[in-house]
């Protein structure tokens, strides 16, 4: 399982990288690894005012539906059109290719709930 | 779930050394995958997949009065078949409504193996001892599901894995046929069923020695590319030839039917538990009927999802399952819908999440395996 040191994470298995006022957003290696064969990807519009914690989207295996959560609060300025033609990129590449979408923080305060790697990589720990 | 508090079969230490995601499956400690969904279904198709299915429940019934008893019981004629032959068959509540799908085995004249769903072994078994006590039949009634493991091998190219194992001629077991013999060295009820829509067999072990057939067989299929299959690859092989599943398809509110599996179901049989609710149900024409249809947008059907009318104005029935097909990627589902909306090549709308999306009626199996 891989868990890159630049990255931070959130209790639904998402990664959120932090680049000023801008979050790239994608699913982690133990959540690709978790749903299996991802045949399935929808995602929001761009523009759209994402709440923290609020669903934005799913990611389908051939078994099961899961919901995508806002680990911030902003608006979206980016999505992977890559990622929802081809979501087996999702089991691929989970941490770069396969990013979700970009948001552009309004509420900078809400990045404080993001772990750091370490914090994440123990959390996992605990769910086996 | 306290974990410890799982049941588990005879193949729990070959699961965990195949590297399988063990889940609680109705109490059972089994792996939902391997490799994957989609590598397992594909080998399967292909070549041979082995599945570990000793969660499954087993009746024997056994007496003067077995064939009569089961006459009774279940939707099929019992009457109808000889030893060595197994049929399908609904065991209905007396409103026609399901209690469990099975599959009866004659092993002799008065011998009968019952082999019903895992999570509905307990309500089955007492279900047989009510209607057994009204009648008080000269047959004895056991529930045998510890005695038995049950591993099913299925694919196109079973047939010459499992010979390498045994001295029976397999080639002599058609369809729904089975013999008592001997696999790997163990003694089997080698039967040519499945549920998958390819050919092969779903071979009754005794509980204990399950890892010796198990193991002979993975290593005898090697060769021919044989993959060991979980229960997720299972629902979708199953799904792409529309076998209902109980549970989704057929529960207490669904009738056979409705489910499409009146062939199943021989009214003009004197008497079963159900008949007359069955014939009066089909008197007075069927309410909705089960189909299988192709999403002609993008989205998956899952279970529960609502169907609309194509002008989106009136829900006209819901999904029972739902996926992706692993063979041929389309998303496909089962559902009913009301029976004036549900002819082939009708179309209707699937509500996921906030949105419509079409879909269309086709004929089914989505797939059907080369003669």
């Amino acid at each position: 399982m891989n868990f890159p040191a630049n990255l931070k994470y959130t209790k639904d298995h998402e990664w959120a990288k932090v680049e000023g006022n801008q979050i790239t957003i994608g699913i982690t290696d133990h959540a690709q690894s978790a749903l299996g064969d991802i045949v399935f990807v929808e995602l929001p519009k761009i523009g759209r005012e994402l709440k923290v914690g609020e669903t934005f989207g799913v990611v389908e295996s051939i078994k099961a539906v899961s919901d995508l959560y806002a680990p911030v609060t902003g608006k979206v300025v980016a999505v992977n059109d890559a990622t929802v033609s081809e979501p087996s990129l999702l089991n691929r590449d989970p941490h770069a290719g396969a990013w979700l979408i970009k948001i552009e923080l309004t509420d900078p305060a809400t990045t404080a709930n993001l772990m750091e790697a370490a914090k994440y990589s123990a959390f996992v720990e605990t769910l086996k | 779930m306290n974990p410890t508090n799982l049941k588990k079969t005879a193949l729990f230490e070959e699961h965990k050394k195949l590297g399988g995601r063990l889940i609680d499956f109705g109490g059972w400690e089994l792996p939902v995958q391997y490799s994957g969904v989609s590598d397992e279904h594909l080998a399967c198709r292909t070549a041979a997949g082995l599945f570990d299915v000793s969660h499954m429940g087993e009746v024997l019934v056994e007496g003067g009065d077995a064939e009569r008893f089961l006459y009774h019981l279940v939707s099929n004629d019992v009457s109808k078949i000889a030893i060595g032959m197994a049929q399908y068959s609904v065991l209905c509540q007396p409103d026609g409504g399901i209690i469990d799908d099975l599959i009866v085995y004659r092993r002799a004249e008065e011998k009968y193996l019952v082999c019903v769903n895992a999570s509905n072994t307990e309500k089955d078994f007492a279900w047989m001892k009510k209607i057994h006590e009204s009648e008080r039949f000269a047959c004895k009634l056991q529930n045998v599901s510890s005695d038995w493991s049950q591993i099913a091998i299925q694919g196109p190219k079973v047939e010459a894995i499992v010979q390498t194992l045994t001295r029976t001629k397999l080639s002599d077991i058609k369809g729904f046929r089975f013999i008592e013999d001997w696999i790997a060295g163990v003694p089997t009820i080698t039967a040519r069923t499945g549920y998958t829509g390819e050919d092969g067999f779903e071979i009754y072990v005794p509980w204990d020695e399950a890892p010796k057939v198990w193991c002979a067989l993975l290593e005898k299929g090697a060769p021919f590319g044989i993959k060991p299959c979980g229960l997720g690859a299972r629902d979708t092989l199953r799904l792409e030839v529309k076998y209902p599943l109980y549970g989704q398809e057929l529960t207490s509110t669904t009738n056979p039917l409705e489910a499409g599996l009146g062939w199943a179901v021989k009214l003009e049989k004197s008497d079963f538990v159900g008949r007359d609710a069955l014939i009066k149900i089909k008197e007075a024409g069927l309410k909705r009927r089960l189909v299988g249809f192709e999403m002609k947008g993008a989205g998956i059907p899952r279970t529960g999802y609502k169907l609309f009318d194509s002008a989106g104005t009136r829900e006209i029935g819901f999904v029972t399952s739902g996926t992706q097909s692993p063979l041929t990627k389309k998303a496909i589902g089962i559902g009913y819908v009301e029976a004036p909306s549900a002819g082939m090549g009708n179309t209707f709308q699937v509500e996921i999440r906030a949105n419509r999306i079409p879909a269309e009626i086709v004929p089914t199996p989505f797939y059907k395996r080369p003669s």
